[in-house]
């Protein structure tokens, strides 16, 4: 029914599809698996007409197609269910459904009565019953799902595409999910399903693709294969980068930061965790995990139901970062350009942000000598490269912006840096100057938390890792513990080991 | 991609570069600079008196009072807010001035001290709003622009407060040499507010949090007292247009200031500050703030008819902030 060969994508001159294949059946469900950054969201996008592959063919029941744009793809019988929907929150299931598609009577209005009737068949189809008249806002996740579902069933879609459509249902949902898929199963819609979770693999799918780093795996009955072969398939062997030897940690190193609890909302899993002197603590798991999140809450940056921690044994509780920087605690966030930098503003303004009291003239100026002085001292440690300290931010490359970031943080004596996803999106060469910078840090008697999604940095940078599921830690490894299929097998099933 | 290699740049103490052309071009003050040149220049053209010592003066007594408003809006406009209430606080504090001398009997310092005060209470209450009741500002301010007009109208029945101290005067009319004591009041608040916002941490801090709120606060910046902070300048200057207001009237007018808050706007865009915030100069609301009187002064020597005015200088402002804008 739907064949890709040989999809290539390249975005500027880094390649993130090496030719993937993947090739659905009509009435069946194909699980597109794969970790963080496989590439499956990209395969989609490809797809789905949003961008476009530098290479490779599309056909559609045998006739090969090519979409300029998410229209065509429409057109040409594809829908997609996003990660994040794509419903206006206040109008209601049937006006989302026929949004820009409005059936309207001879006078131009809106003809509501017909587009009821029409939103009440298909989901009668789906088997599914909803308020077709409450703004979709007031409507459950399940239920706003469902709505996405049927229109795109109402664009007479025959090729379904859901990513990660369970990521934030519950069981009964989940159950509910999987019958719709069933019975659109049975009336012979193709169905591509992307999940992190192996189970509800195992339960709704018929066949697997799995992808890696960009690069096709293999495709296989479900059948065939078990959990353990699952995540081999999706790890691998890989490369292995060039990390800068860990350090050999004291024994008794002594903890720095210990959260006794952390509970991000009401009823979620409370999480505790220690951080010792001089150690680097891997937060591990999939996208969306809660990793970030708990970090922000630490600091008083992202609500929390609960936080309790201690810092070098006396009880703190931060308000705002403000706080954290008092204490001795900063954040790298994950989006450089969202959370870390003024993009508009030059090295030395982004780099003194924080840092104005090492100025200070008379307690209230800032002496510009000494602040020009300090940013080219921090400029020189991380090695910025860049033509001055007044450069704007936006000519800098990913990797140097990142080091502009970092050396904002040297300045201060800081016990305790959280890096959020450090390597993202920065080439292979600043990223080696990143680890070593993070091991400096270490052997000064920093601690370090990393955040990271990219398991090869998780693996060779870490002591200890902190396997993130669900909002909260599921398991922490260390020492000959700290291999791929363990964490990966933590962050997907959140079990130890398949019950084999 | 060419792998970064360790090389490290050595440490040398590179000078703050010096002003070059190119650099200079660049620069926010350039489009207000010509546009103020240019509308002199053809203002002269069209009236022999404008180029007059006493024309300059003239016009820059006229531009104090909203020149002194807009110090306070441009700190807001840079934190990428805006504060609608700044006529109407002004009127108020005004009237208050003049209600605790006139019908309290009070000396005329404790009325200058209250009509401050005023304005220092309500800048505060709308920072508070913004900062820790997370409202829009567009909204909060509104909603104390109706406020604080309608105090002014209840405390003075809807009539001035007249029968102020002679002495008072001396902040709306006098002079000190040739140069009017609001020209130099004016002069003072600007000066002032370049210190803050060029050589303080505060002043940059209120740039970061027009570029970038989220990164500010995530390295550390107290977002919400900084904004708590800039409000309360903008009630603070509002007062202090109040007694230039105040001693050149020599009353407490409840109904001054209508549409004052959309003129000191204009003041800071025309200024060449972005009104999404964290990039501008306090020297462009001056420009600004001068280019406005200037048109107004300009086009009433040429004698055009009033309602015309209006008309006119809505179409440069447009056209200003047309050839400004940014390209992306």
């Amino acid at each position: 029914m739907l064949e890709l060969k040989n999809i290539k994508k390249s975005f500027g001159k880094v390649e993130v599809l090496h030719g993937v294949d993947l090739e659905v059946r009509a009435g069946e469900v194909h699980a597109l698996l794969g970790e963080n950054g496989a590439g499956k969201s990209t395969l989609m996008k490809v797809l789905c007409g949003i961008i476009q592959a530098s290479d490779g063919t599309i056909k559609i029941n045998g006739e090969e197609q090519h979409f300029a744009n998410y229209d065509e793809a429409i057109e040409a019988g594809i829908g997609i269910v996003f990660q994040e929907f794509s419903l206006i929150p206040y109008l209601s299931a049937f006006e989302n459904m026929f949004l820009a598609r409005e059936i309207c009577n001879r006078f131009g209005l809106l003809d509501r009565r017909a587009m009821r009737k029409r939103a009440r068949e298909i989901l009668a189809q789906l088997d599914v019953e909803l308020p077709l008249n409450a703004p979709v806002a007031d409507l459950s996740v399940a239920e706003q799902q469902f709505v996405e579902i049927a229109k795109a069933l109402s664009l007479e879609a025959r090729i379904l595409v859901l990513d990660e459509p369970t990521a934030t249902l519950t069981p009964s949902e989940v159950e509910h999910l999987f019958k719709v898929l069933r019975e659109l199963r049975r009336k012979g819609v193709a169905i591509v399903f992307i999940s992190h979770h192996l189970e509800e693999i195992f339960e709704i799918c018929d066949r697997i693709t799995v992808l890696r780093d960009g690069e096709y795996v293999a495709t296989c009955d479900v059948a065939d294969v078990d959990n353990d072969r699952l995540v081999e398939m999706m790890v691998g062997r890989r490369i292995e980068h060039n990390f800068p030897p860990r350090r050999d940690l004291l024994p008794k190193a002594d903890p720095v930061l210990e959260v006794e609890e952390i509970q991000l909302a009401r009823g979620g899993p409370v999480s505790s965790f220690a951080l010792r002197r001089g150690e680097v603590l891997g937060f591990a798991g999939l996208v969306g995990s809660g990793r970030t999140e708990t970090a922000l809450a630490m600091l008083g940056a992202h609500p929390a139901a609960r936080c309790k921690m201690k810092m070098e044994g006396k009880e703190v509780r931060f308000r705002e970062p403000a706080d954290g920087l008092a204490a001795g605690i900063g954040l790298l966030p994950e989006s450089r350009k969202e959370q870390g930098l003024i993009t508009s503003f030059s090295i030395v303004r982004n780099i003194s942000i924080n840092n104005y009291a090492k100025y200070a003239r008379n307690r209230f100026f800032i002496d510009l000598k000494k602040e020009l002085y300090c940013t080219q001292e921090a400029m020189s440690q991380v090695s910025v490269k860049a033509n001055s300290p007044f450069d704007r931010l936006d000519t800098l490359s990913g990797g140097n912006q990142q080091k502009v970031v970092v050396a904002r943080w040297l300045n201060h004596d800081m016990k305790v840096l959280i890096f959020d996803e450090p390597t993202r999106g920065i080439d292979v060469g600043a990223k080696a100057e990143i680890y070593h910078l993070m091991r400096d840090l270490t052997a000064r008697g920093c601690s370090i938390i990393m955040i990271s999604s990219e398991l090869p940095e998780i693996l060779g940078m870490s002591d200890r890792v902190c396997v993130f599921r669900d909002g909260g830690i599921v398991a922490t490894v260390d020492g000959s513990d700290i291999t791929s299929e363990k964490i990966m097998t933590y962050a997907t099933t959140g079990r130890k080991e398949n019950a084999a | 991609m060419q792998p970064d290699t360790t090389a490290t740049t050595p440490v040398k103490q590179t000078r703050r570069p010096k002003l070059q052309i190119g650099q200079m071009l660049r620069s926010p003050l350039v489009l207000p600079l010509a546009g103020l040149i240019v509308v002199s220049l053809l203002m002269g053209l069209a009236s022999e008196n404008f180029f007059s010592f006493d024309n300059i003066f003239n016009v820059l007594r006229q531009v104090s009072i909203v020149g002194i408003l807009a110090v306070g809006m441009t700190f807001v406009i840079l934190t990428g807010g805006i504060d609608l209430s700044v006529g109407a606080v002004m009127a108020l504090s005004g009237t208050i001035c003049a209600g605790l001398v006139v019908n309290m009997g009070m000396p005329g310092v404790v009325g200058l001290a209250g009509g401050v005060l005023v304005g220092i209470a309500f800048g505060m209450f709308n920072g508070a709003m913004v900062a820790w009741g997370r409202m829009p500002a567009i909204i909060v301010t509104l909603a104390t622009m109706g406020i604080a007009r309608g105090l002014g109208l209840i405390y003075s029945g809807g009539y001035p407060i007249s029968g102020l101290p002679s002495w008072l005067s001396w902040f709306g009319i006098g002079r000190i040499g040739i140069v009017p004591v609001p020209v130099i009041f004016m002069v003072l608040i600007y000066a002032c507010a370049w210190v803050l916002l060029q050589r303080t941490p505060f002043g940059r801090h209120v740039y970061s949090i027009g570029g970038n709120e989220t990164a500010a606060r995530l390295s550390g910046v107290k977002t919400q007292r900084i904004k708590l902070a800039i409000y309360t300048i903008s009630g603070l200057t509002s007062s202090l247009a109040a007694i230039v207001l105040t001693g050149r009237l020599m009353s407490g007018q409840p109904n001054a200031g209508v549409g004052f808050e959309l003129d000191a706007i204009a003041a800071v865009v025309l200024g060449g500050t972005s009104i999404a915030g964290g990039r501008g100069l306090i020297l462009g609301t001056l420009i600004g703030a001068v280019l406005l009187g200037i048109l107004n002064n300009g086009l009433n020597l040429m004698g055009i008819n009033p309602y015309l005015q209006d008309v006119i200088k809505g179409l440069i402002i447009l056209l200003a902030i047309y050839i400004g804008r940014e390209w992306r």
